[in-house]
């Protein structure tokens, strides 16, 4: 099993160096607002596939390491990627026998969580911008998440085909 | 499919799941606070930055990618033409250069005899702007210096045109730099007319920035511009900032409605230029450009 688990850590980190990527990829005017939080969706997906492996620990380094790329307050989107990651882990099961549909809706409530624990953060940190703006990345990430989950399932089979 | 299936027996662990994420929360709330308070953790900040720094250099390669391409297939006939221009604005901007060189000893001439400091020549370094993205809730850019080449925090950044910003984030090899515009941005300015001094703060709209300090009866009109004053320390004096474009005096309040646009162009430019003030501190004191109380300090 830890051979396998070894084997398995390649793939899950280098989709969420994409992730990370994809974060501070620019974007033209506008549909910058509408940037799907790819780092979070990624984890999302692992952790809810192998809770046991990918969980808080991982989330809060990868949520660093998003801090300083975007030049955030250090910490913000670790504690908000902690959050979801426990979140989670925490309903794994379930999520996992939901249809596409549900687990969709759930993501959506996921990424809703994340991004108010932003908004939250940055009203303490007074960084005030408009409420609106933070939907953006909630809906674009919803949209995304059927793709992402089948892009990610698609890598984790060839995974256990493999192995 | 063993180990996906043996995962079902996470359950027992929930608690000790629970603990950890509450202990990791804790943290990050103890580094949010030690990092906005102070810079206490410019050292972790910096160390991941180099993590991330191969990164942000992949994300800026197709832009680069292409400027090179553009760059290489242009045809000789554009070059000439291109070259021919420069060489014209070179002649003009030398025969101005010239005029400028007599002016500036004139005027080291008059200060010397009004016993007043001389004013020093500046390094200026100059920087590219990377093609990556930062916090969807600021105005920032990425450039392509760090400390290692001498940048520092809080360090001003110009364009040809004017002000742009300053650094809030030097990396080893990129930094952050806050525009001008960003919505807790504030930087010191004088009416170049008649050295009316006042504050310009960001508004989040790249175009425009807000003077909100000016009471009804102060002698500003659309067109002046706004130098940078130089009396918060951070920006040296002179340099253009943004010409004002709206003046709306309401006679029951206190203070006019003043809005200016920058001079620089914000969201234009590749090429900026980094420019070190009098008595460069690198371990200046923190991030006062988040801060309210840098508005107090230069009132």
């Amino acid at each position: 099993m830890s051979s396998r688990g070894g084997q398995g850590a390649v793939p899950v980190l280098a989709s969420i160096v994409v992730a990370l990527m994809l974060s501070i990829v620019p974007l033209p005017g506008s549909v910058t607002q509408f940037r799907p939080d790819w780092v979070a969706l990624a984890l999302i997906y692992w952790t809810m596939m192998l809770p046991q492996r990918y969980s808080v620990g991982i989330a809060w380094l990868v949520g660093l390491v998003l801090d300083v790329a975007q030049g955030t307050l250090l910490g913000q989107h670790a504690l908000a990627l902690v959050a979801v990651t426990f979140l989670t882990s925490r309903f794994h099961l379930l999520m996992r026998v939901f249809p596409m549909s549900q687990l969709t809706a759930t993501v959506f409530a996921l990424l809703a969580v994340y991004q108010f624990l932003l908004f939250w953060i940055n009203g303490v940190a007074g960084i005030d911008a408009p409420a609106a703006t933070y939907w953006g990345p909630v809906i674009a990430g919803t949209i995304v998440w059927p793709l992402v989950a089948g892009l990610l399932s698609g890598l984790r089979f060839r995974l256990l085909a493999r192995s | 499919m063993v180990t996906t299936r043996s995962t079902g027996n996470s359950p027992p662990r929930l608690p000790a799941l629970g603990l950890k994420s509450l202990a990791l929360v804790l943290i990050s709330i103890v580094i949010m606070f030690a990092d906005s308070r102070a810079s206490h953790l410019d050292a972790v900040r910096q160390a991941i930055g180099a993590a991330v720094f191969p990164l942000k250099v992949i994300v800026d390669a197709p832009s680069r990618l292409f400027d090179w391409a553009e760059e290489s297939t242009v045809n000789r006939d554009t070059l000439e033409r291109e070259n021919r221009r420069l060489r014209n604005e070179r002649m003009l901007i030398d025969a101005e250069l010239q005029r400028l060189t007599a002016l500036e000893a004139q005027n080291a001439r008059l200060r010397q005899l009004l016993d007043a400091r001389q004013q020093l020549t500046r390094e200026v370094r100059v920087a590219e702007i990377m093609a990556v993205d930062a916090n969807p809730f600021r105005h920032t850019l990425t450039i392509d210096v760090g400390t290692t080449d001498g940048a520092y925090d809080g360090q001003a950044v110009i364009d040809a045109q004017g002000v742009i910003g300053q650094l809030i984030d030097p990396g080893l090899k990129t930094s952050l730099a806050v525009l001008i515009s960003d919505p807790g941005h504030a930087i010191p300015v004088e009416v170049n007319r008649n050295g009316l001094r006042t504050i310009a703060f960001g508004t989040g709209e790249i175009d425009t920035l807000d003077l909100p300090f000016l009471p009804n009866n102060a002698d500003i009109e659309i067109g002046d511009l706004l130098v940078t004053s130089g009396l918060g320390g951070k920006f040296p004096p002179g340099y253009p900032v943004a010409r004002v474009n709206s003046v709306t005096r309401i006679p029951q309040e206190p203070f006019a409605d003043v809005e200016a646009t920058p001079a620089a162009m914000l969201n234009q430019v590749r090429e900026i230029m980094l420019v070190e003030a009098d008595d460069p501190e690198p371990a200046s004191e923190p991030q006062p450009e988040a801060e309210p109380g840098e508005a107090s300090a230069d009132e």
